[in-house]
């Protein structure tokens, strides 16, 4: 793994710690990757047991979160850090209060996989996989880009959204329109959509994440800006 | 809190932007070093530095061991030209008149800029005599007058309420960290426009330290303030503007700000995060 931008440090010690909380950011990062996989697998085929694991999983990521947050706390306390360093430690406080809230919206979808199971559904079983596998590469090359400390994919990886969100509002639509036929279904179709729309949102956090992995590389704050701002911000240079 | 008042304070955002504001507003310059060259005989200590040092503003310059930083900060008061070996070529302008013109009287530009050393240095006089020298060797003997000076430079230095009452001490008998605001005090008492600080406060233990620190933001508001530094964190502190210099070059100047969070050159960025480059 290339770590020119956090080795170097004349303190080998200082190399060692950044080195450690990105790894242990990736750990967490795939914990919550493993989650969603998991979680859509539990709703789709309704397995009870397997949306429990991943609700149980939850715990180590929150636990993860809170030991990377005191590591940083500790680093800044100690070592005053500056530049690159100053911005990496400050991306990551960032990055993995993201990864906690995606694999808050994975518990859902687990929940939702408890509360749908063993129910005759006709819910857009294909699209709602189809959204999963989007978000899930989204943030998959999210935690990638952090991973290599680069960010020319970004604007790619945030492009992903628009797919994400028309998927969203096609699925929206039919729900709608299930609801609409029989009021009878309404309960349980709100159900389907809080799962479409937890999903919906891990989309909006991998994109979270490229912003501040914009800010940690180039120290450039790019919250807030719309697509095409933030792909003539990159080519600023 | 009121309804009213709630809604005041959401939309009061400029105390919110007022730093960032900040970093771009333009001041007037007080010290503008051009094409700056310096040799020790045949070695040259100083590449072609040029640099603008903002009116009542700090402006700290750090870089390793060696790199030019005590050199260029004693061209602005001409100290260089103690050492026989130093040579000299470019232009430094102290309100736009440049210092190393032959007509300029090399005392009284040592008037207008003030210095300060790694090492306390008073005199071994009582702690009036320190503060008041400056005032006595250019004749002033009204009583009045030297009591007025040195009781407003020793406030200005912080040090009035601890020294009000031993003003007639030797000022070799108080401890390093107030001898330093002493010495600090002695170079304000004759109202100099520019105070150099050549590593204040490197010999203090970290309180004393603090003090300086204090005093330092407290004396900007009447001085223009550049200081020499090899405490990072304590240039990050108390300057506006941060020049970084490596081997007799300026490598980079910016605002402090932007310099310790997002440096142009990898040079900074290695330097002042700790690696080797």
């Amino acid at each position: 793994m290339d770590n020119s931008k956090i080795g170097h440090h004349i303190s080998e010690q200082f190399n060692k710690e950044l080195e450690d909380i990105r790894n242990n950011v990736l750990t967490m990062g795939g914990l919550v990757e493993q989650q969603i996989e998991l979680a859509v697998q539990a709703f789709t085929t309704g397995d009870i047991e397997l949306a429990e694991q991943v609700i149980k999983q939850d715990n180590q990521v929150d636990s993860l979160e809170m030991a990377i947050d005191l590591e940083c706390t500790q680093i800044l306390a100690l070592r005053q850090p500056t530049a690159f360093d100053l911005r990496l430690l400050l991306t990551v406080i960032k990055i993995i209060h993201e990864i906690e809230r995606v694999g808050d919206k994975a518990e859902r979808v687990a929940e939702m996989a408890i509360q749908l199971a063993g129910v005759e559904s006709k819910f857009p079983h294909h699209e709602l996989e189809h959204m999963a596998e989007l978000v899930k590469g989204m943030l998959h090359d999210a935690l990638d880009a952090f991973a290599r400390m680069t960010i020319e994919e970004v604007p790619e990886i945030t492009e992903r959204d628009d797919n994400v969100d028309r998927e969203y509002e096609n699925i929206l639509r039919q729900l709608i329109t299930r609801m609409m036929e029989d009021p009878r279904n309404i309960t349980r179709t709100l159900d389907v959509l809080w799962t479409v729309r937890a999903l919906e949102r891990i989309g909006d956090h991998a994109c979270y994440i490229c912003e501040h992995l914009i800010y940690m590389i180039k120290g450039e704050d790019v919250r807030h800006l719309s697509q095409s701002e933030l792909e003539s911000k990159l080519k600023e240079g | 809190m009121t309804a009213q008042q709630v809604r005041t304070h959401a939309i009061d955002m400029s105390s919110v932007l007022r730093g960032k504001d900040n970093q771009d507003e333009q001041h007037e310059t007080c010290i503008k070093v051009e094409n700056l060259n310096l040799f020790y005989g045949d070695k040259q200590a100083l590449h072609d530095i040029t640099m603008e040092m903002p009116k009542q503003r700090v402006t700290a310059y750090i870089g390793p061991s060696g790199c030019g930083k005590s050199t260029l900060l004693r061209c602005i008061n001409r100290m260089n030209d103690l050492v026989d070996i130093a040579r000299i070529d470019g232009k430094i302008l102290l309100d736009g008149e440049n210092i190393y013109d032959k007509a300029v009287n090399v005392a009284a530009l040592r008037r207008r800029v003030g210095m300060v050393f790694q090492k306390p240095n008073p005199f071994p006089k009582s702690i009036f005599e320190n503060v008041a020298y400056g005032l006595r060797i250019q004749g002033v003997n009204d009583k009045r007058i030297l009591e007025e000076t040195v009781e407003n430079a020793l406030r200005g230095a912080a040090l009035w309420d601890e020294m009000k009452d031993r003003l007639n001490d030797n000022a070799l008998g108080i401890s390093g960290g107030q001898q330093q605001r002493l010495v600090i005090a002695r170079a304000i008492a004759i109202e100099p426009e520019v105070l150099l600080l050549d590593e204040p406060a490197s010999a203090l233990d970290p309180i004393s330290t603090l003090k300086i620190e204090e005093l330092i933001n407290e004396l900007k508001e009447k001085y223009t303030i550049v200081i020499v530094t090899h405490n990072m964190q304590q240039a990050a502190r108390v300057s506006d503007y941060t020049a970084f210099m490596y081997m007799g070059e300026l490598i980079e100047i910016g605002t402090t700000s932007e310099l310790f969070t997002n440096p142009a050159k990898k040079q900074t960025e290695d330097y002042i995060t700790g690696r080797y480059g």
